[in-house]
């Protein structure tokens, strides 16, 4: 059960629970819909993004405990940074997901990101973590198609 | 005669192994049935002794192959009460089957304002073929509701089946509530209306005696597969005159007379829908997985899947926070159910981790999940070989969800 509790760490129970910035702010100038076709978690991600730098990030939708999270944490995280930071932040996060799960987490950089590490063990459940960086990725590039996980 | 489920449980390889580390709980059988011995058997001695193309060689054992595939075409037809063999078109799956009649149809009858009519509970492949067939020709779709317990309206049925409706395509059990819809009756009405009726099988044919003369439809389709058969094989069964008002699905060898560069002429049905080398060991095992099933009783088999879901029913009403999605007078033991404040992936994921395997997520049916204002269920499926344990363990696990999401 120890994957159990890898999985379902606190940090992610509570994101779940309550999840920061779900919102649809009136200022935002970037959005984009994520959906991932196999489970029909969707999510719709909201950003302010002034002179390269995302000043404001939210999003709604419904899903899963870790694609909960992950939206919740990813918008926390990518608050007040550069576009170009996010860039890297989103190929960090990404690394972490595909890599072998036992292989030592390469998280630096991801700070508290880094609870999703868990998610490894669960090849299934990869996608739900990394929906809400596939949509954010598609807002920054202003793709006019919802991003997938496929 | 009453099912010896542990004897049963014996048969299946499958369920001797474990899953992550624990006995495995199989309560998916509604999306892929597994295996008896039996079946597995009988495609591997069809290999290693009888085994050559079908409907070619002058050889002995192309005849002995040849022989076997349509002994198992009048099986079939036995098994599910069709009049004649020749009524039984081998397909890859309910998926085909569906697809076959409806490209067919789009082909010979469907025009500009005509309507096709299916229901709210519908699997995606018994939706989607309709909705291309209804762009193609300018025809359009149209829906017959579910009520909250997952039930059809039937008035709407009744006011929907118009002097437009060229079919109606309906569930006779759905995957993802487990109504056990009145087929009878509604083709029975739809026949008033001089409407043929096509009913999807495949969840109802491994749960219960399916007599086509009693139901009287004109087109039935099911899979191998979640009938305890291989995979890759499936039944279109048509009325004979139905059959041959359609046109062929595909072209290619043994589903012709003769080929000439200026025209070809077709074979009569079913062999002018079964163009190219079928899944002859498939149909094999399709065969041993009737065999199988009637040996057992299938009587029998829905006693005791009916006694399970009984049980079940109980045991999950018992747990809290839970809500079943799904509670139609007459059910199959499919049991969709939410718990509150977790999402489905999460219990689906939880439950794995315990050994039991349940189908998290829309079913192939994302209208009946918008139907509910849910994206998403946890659904146990229960079959011939689950028992009593099998539920106890399903609600031990999701109590330990609950324990984690508390």
């Amino acid at each position: 059960m120890s994957d159990l509790r890898e999985l379902y760490q606190s940090v992610i129970l509570d994101h779940n629970k309550a999840p920061r910035n779900f919102r649809r702010p009136a200022a935002a100038n970037r959005s984009a819909e994520g959906y991932n076709p196999l489970c029909g978690d969707q999510l719709s991600v909201f950003l302010t993004v002034e002179d390269g730098v995302v000043k404001d990030a939210a999003f709604e939708g419904s899903g899963c405990a870790i694609s909960t999270a992950s939206a919740s944490l990813m918008t926390e995280g990518v608050k007040g940074r550069r576009v170009e930071d996010i860039e890297k932040m989103f190929e960090s996060f990404h690394r972490l997901m595909t890599s072998n799960p036992s292989s030592p987490a390469e998280d630096e950089g991801l700070g508290k990101l880094a609870v999703f590490g868990g998610v490894r063990e669960f090849p299934v459940r990869v996608k739900c973590a990394t929906l809400a960086w596939h949509t954010l990725r598609a807002a920054l590039h202003g793709s006019a198609a919802p991003a997938t996980t496929e | 005669m009453r099912l010896d489920a542990e004897r049963v449980r014996a048969d299946f390889p499958i369920l001797g192994t474990n899953a992550r580390g624990k006995p495995l709980v199989f309560l998916d059988s509604a999306a892929s049935a597994q295996k008896p011995r039996a079946v597995l058997d009988a495609m591997q001695r069809f290999y290693e002794t009888s085994y050559a193309n079908v409907h070619r060689g002058v050889y002995e054992l192309s005849e002995r192959a040849t022989q076997a595939f349509e002994g198992v075409r009048s099986q079939v037809a036995r098994f599910i009460g069709a009049a004649e063999a020749r009524e039984i078109v081998f397909v890859r799956g309910t998926t085909e089957a569906i697809n076959l009649v409806a490209h067919g149809l789009a082909r010979t009858t469907l025009g500009p304002g005509d309507e096709v009519l299916i229901t709210a509970m519908e699997h995606h492949s018994n939706i989607v073929p309709w909705q291309m067939a209804c762009a193609e020709r300018g025809a359009r779709l149209r829906v017959v509701g579910i009520d909250d317990r997952g039930d059809l309206v039937l008035p709407e049925l009744d006011k929907l089946l118009g002097p437009r409706t060229k079919l109606l395509a309906l569930t006779h059990v759905s995957n993802a509530l487990g109504t056990v819809n009145p087929v009878r009756e509604i083709v029975k009405l739809a026949h008033e209306r001089g409407v043929p009726v096509l009913l999807d099988g495949a969840q109802a044919v491994p749960h219960q005696r399916v007599d086509l003369q009693e139901l009287g439809c004109d087109f039935y389709a099911f899979s191998s597969h979640k009938l305890f058969g291989p995979t890759g094989v499936g039944v279109l069964y048509g009325r004979a005159d139905r059959l041959e008002a359609l046109p062929p699905y595909q072209g290619g060898g043994d589903m012709i007379l003769s080929v000439r560069f200026e025209a070809s002429t077709y074979q009569g049905i079913p062999y002018k829908f079964e163009a190219g080398t079928p899944d002859i060991a498939g149909v094999i095992g399709l065969g041993a997985a009737i065999d199988y099933v009637s040996r057992l009783g299938l009587d029998a088999i829905a006693a005791h899947e009916h006694e399970l879901l009984g049980y079940a029913n109980e045991s999950l009403s018992r747990v809290p926070g839970l809500r079943l999605i799904g509670t139609a007078r007459e059910k199959v033991a499919v049991i969709s159910f939410v718990l509150e404040g977790i999402h489905a992936h999460d219990v689906g994921t939880i439950l794995d981790q315990h050994g039991v395997a349940v189908r998290t997520g829309h079913h192939c049916a994302q209208p009946v999940m918008e139907r509910y204002g849910i994206p998403a269920t946890v659904r146990a499926s229960f079959a011939l070989y689950n028992t009593r344990a099998d539920v106890d363990a399903l609600v031990r696990g999701l109590n330990k969800a609950r324990e984690v999401f508390a």
